[in-house]
């Protein structure tokens, strides 16, 4: 069955039919080409795929495109504001905190997520005080909130000081 | 001319980085074919070994948006002479479970998927022969082992020598089926032209996967272009050609449109390779000073029925230590699993695991110091071969590692810290890879403005070859990176080997180096030192092996410190922090060569803790197949990494003195971990991985 939506992708709204079985993964890839967030496993294990969404890191492979409504989809390639490389995006390639690069674009917008968590207070499985307001985004904290991003060539050594570089330049508390 | 800083050596940013970490450097998938793309699906085998008796696409073949369903009733005819697991749907027999019976080529992805559910299938099948064991009766010898080695090595009487050594070690280590899984998946996207076929693929060599399809599709090699000029990771599994190359244009060719196939990822465990499962049985003798008389090394592994591959589990014996009495082997079963293949570091890695835990427990049964024992047995010259190294540093890898670790000091004694529920440990293991050159060609033009176009059909899989292959040209043809354009990963450009056996660098980087004094001399003897206005262009290359290969022994060598906490409660492993220093002769680039280092090291402790593919005895399937059941490290499962390495070019290796550092940093890791596990807790696990429950199952065994 097919349906008519709208997708607001990286600051542009995008008409488009789709069957009603589409991800908003295969919306982006195969529908509208923005193949900035990557394909892994297509089942929500790997987080090549993450974008965010109205600000929020997901699955971009466990959302139905239908599902979406108005929500604003930032990819990786959308945090690159007037062609301009995001702070992260340089982060990433100072550090080589990738390989292959399969990965990275969702890697970025996870460390996006992780900022935002942790200047909201929300704790994570290695928070010592889950009470307590405000998070320190120490290194313990980056791993624990990037893992839900695999990188088989296993950058993570350098993905830990990329993020933690702009957590720095941002001033989210370490 | 102005002098010009070299860039060899400089930690330079990945020149494909920016577009990478946006996310806009076309992979496979990615590529803009010019037209719509029509989308391809398989139908996989439930049964191990037998026969298709029946097949009936009636019901997909009706589904709206369905273009065909191919079957080996109606599959184009592939021509003969392939590999036995690429004539894909060229038959109604089975071999293994998983392999392609249909394909549904469709409007979309999901029609596609959904039509592969509608395809009919029922086959007479025997039960699955799937299980591997040092005692089957049907093991075999193969001709030779992967990369040409010899199956067997035996010199002197390593029995007689055993039987008088002062100590001994006799122990039976394993390592299971793993999976090379990079988060790229298998893509292949085929475009016809008349009888010209463009596939955008994700592979390790366009050239190798050009060979495949103009046999099977009985073409000249220049009617096949293969591009590939990113690709999301490979591990060995993107070496070869595989199923989904030759389905892909096949079906592209049938529909005469262009065809995607992306394998799922459920499928990487079926269709693209594995890693064989190894039991290997580990005999040292040694004296009371802890020289060795007598190394035994025999492998047991397995390939598949309709295809041999036999893992050179065993080499990195013939090389480490020296004994005068020594016996390495390898046995094959042949079972009906799927094609195994080579990942990274084919031999090394699990032979390392077995061969670095030996000496471990060589080392505790003699009250050594690992370091010591290891240093001890060092050899003068290659130990079989009897021809010197062109340069060996293990043991300055290991002291340079005991000193940045802080190895000094350490009880020899194991489970004597404790830090809370912790018990705490250090182990060491040796690191080694083949150093190895192979035949490239290369084209480097010039214009008249100093602009030089490099063309090498290399790849860049995550090495950072884009950048190091630059850097490269940039000091051979004194100028500055900025006036490099280099295009690689296309089978149009001068022929190359692909990604594989760590000779990237070795390989096009010298066929870099040769045609660049080529083209320099040209300048200056037919254009005076200047440059002609409508520019030069010169071909040249390598022819493979150098000179000194045959007189020499050429290996990279490391050492790999690293401590382990196991929680007492709960069987939990950590490893918190790890020092490798590395004997890799020349470092082209300080960043990516760190990353390839530490990339590799931390593979290496995903092997230790988690990876392992479990196949079903009864019903013959890999049954965590997925990344959810595959377990891979995480990033919280990866601490400190201390990484370094030696400045020591290996002079007679190749034109840049580098010896090749993808691989090397799995080699010998998982045996590091292993090591400091028993440290911690006085438990030697020996079949990987060392996940929490064998903590316990070995406490009860203790």
């Amino acid at each position: 069955m097919d349906t008519e939506i709208t997708l607001r992708v990286d600051g542009a709204a995008h008409p488009l039919t789709v069957d009603t079985r589409t991800t908003l993964l295969d919306a982006l890839r195969e529908r509208l080409r923005n193949t900035s967030p990557k394909k892994g496993c297509d089942h929500g294990q790997c987080g090549a795929c993450t974008v965010l969404l109205d600000g929020r890191r997901v699955n971009s492979c466990l959302v139905l495109a239908v599902t979406v409504g108005d929500a604003e989809v930032t990819t990786s390639d959308g945090l690159a504001a007037d062609g301009q490389p995001h702070r992260l995006h340089r982060s990433f390639v100072e550090y080589d905190a990738f390989q292959c690069g399969y990965c990275t674009p969702g890697q970025v917008c996870s460390a996006m997520g992780v900022l935002a968590e942790a200047r909201a207070g929300w704790p994570s499985a290695v928070t010592g005080d889950l009470d307590d307001a405000d998070v320190d985004l120490t290194d313990a904290e980056i791993r624990e909130r990037m893992s839900g991003n695999l990188c088989r060539c296993a950058a993570y050594a350098n993905i830990v000081p990329a993020v933690a570089a702009v957590a720095q330049a941002e001033g989210v508390r370490r | 001319m102005t002098t010009i800083d070299r860039v060899v050596g400089a930690g330079v940013d990945r020149i494909d980085g920016p577009a990478k970490v946006r996310g806009t450097a076309p992979y496979a998938y990615e590529q803009d074919p010019g037209e719509p793309i029509a989308h391809l699906a398989v139908v996989q085998s439930t049964v191990n070994r037998g026969r298709v008796t029946r097949l009936d696409p009636a019901r997909a073949e009706a589904m709206t948006g369905v273009l065909t369903v191919l079957t080996p009733d109606n599959a184009p005819r592939l021509a003969e002479g392939l590999a036995s697991d690429l004539p894909v749907l060229q038959s109604l027999d089975v071999a293994y479970q998983g392999q392609v019976v249909a394909a549904v080529v469709a409007e979309t992805s999901e029609i596609a998927r959904a039509a592969v559910g509608a395809v009919l299938v029922e086959y007479a099948a025997e039960e699955p022969d799937v299980v591997l064991s040092a005692d089957r009766q049907d093991l075999y010898a193969p001709e030779q082992v992967n990369a040409g080695f010899a199956t067997d090595s035996i010199i002197g009487d390593v029995d007689q020598a055993l039987g008088a050594a002062a100590v001994t070690v006799d122990a039976t280590y394993e390592t299971p089926t793993q999976h090379n899984n990079p988060i790229e998946m298998h893509t292949s996207m085929a475009r016809w032209d008349g009888d010209s076929l463009t596939m955008w693929d994700a592979n390790q060599g366009p050239h190798t996967i050009v060979n495949d399809l103009a046999k099977g599709f009985g073409l000249d090699r220049g009617q096949v272009r293969v591009i590939s000029p990113y690709v999301g990771g490979a591990f060995g599994s993107k070496a070869f050609t595989h199923p989904n190359q030759m389905l892909a244009a096949m079906a592209a060719r049938v529909v005469a449109r262009t065809v995607v196939f992306e394998l799922s990822r459920q499928q990487m465990f079926s269709l693209v390779g594995h890693r064989t499962p190894t039991i290997q049985r580990v005999r040292l003798g040694a004296d009371a000073d802890g020289r060795l008389t007598a190394i035994s090394h025999e492998v047991v592994e397995h390939t598949a029925r309709i295809m041999e591959f036999a893992e050179q589990t065993a080499t990195p014996t013939r090389l480490m230590y020296a004994a005068e009495n020594r016996r390495t082997t390898h046995r094959l079963a042949r079972l009906d699993v799927p094609p195994p293949t080579i990942m990274r570091a084919p031999g090394e890695t699990p032979g390392m695991f077995a061969l670095e835990s030996a000496m471990d427990e060589l080392a505790a049964a003699l009250g050594m110091d690992p370091i010591e024992l290891r240093i001890r047995n060092e050899p003068a010259q290659d130990p079989e071969r009897h021809v010197p190294w062109s340069s060996r540093h293990l043991v300055e890898c290991l002291r340079t590692g005991a000193e940045r670790f802080g190895w000094a000091g350490r009880d020899l004694r194991p489970r004597k810290r404790t830090e809370g529920r912790w018990l705490v440990g250090t182990g060491v293991a040796s690191a080694t890879y083949p150093t190895r050159r192979r035949r490239a060609q290369c084209r480097i033009s010039v214009d008249g403005r100093g602009r030089y176009t490099v063309e090498i059909d290399g790849s860049d899989i995550g090495t950072g070859a884009w950048t190091a292959l630059s850097q490269i040209a940039a000091d051979a043809l004194a100028t500055d990176l900025g006036s490099i354009e280099l295009h690689i990963g296309d089978s149009r450009l001068p022929r190359a080997g692909g990604a594989g056996g760590s000779t990237g660098l070795a390989s096009w980087g010298s066929a870099i180096v040769l045609t660049a004094r080529d083209l320099r001399r040209r300048l200056d003897d037919e254009y005076g030192g200047q440059l002609p206005a409508d520019g030069v262009s010169v071909d040249g290359g390598v022819e493979g092996e150098g000179p000194h290969a045959k007189t020499h022994s050429m290996h990279a060598f490391g050492a790999h410190l690293v401590e382990v906490r196991v929680d007492q409660d709960t069987g939990e492993v950590r490893v918190p922090r790890a020092t490798s220093v590395y004997d890799g002769g020349t470092i082209v680039n300080a960043k990516t060569a760190r990353s390839q280092f530490l990339g590799g090291f931390s593979m290496g402790v995903s092997m230790a803790l988690h990876e392992e593919s479990l196949i079903d005895p009864r019903l013959g399937h890999y049954v965590n197949h997925d990344l959810a059941g595959y377990h891979v490290a995480t990033n919280a499962d990866i601490g400190e990494l201390d990484i370094s390495w030696l400045d020591e070019p290996d002079e007679l290796a190749n034109e840049l003195g580098l010896k090749g550092i993808g691989e090397i940093g799995i080699t010998g890791a998982a045996a590091a971990v292993a090591n400091a596990y028993w440290h911690a807790t006085g438990l030697r696990v020996r079949d990987l991985p060392i996940t929490p429950d064998k903590y316990f199952r070995e406490l009860d065994l203790a």
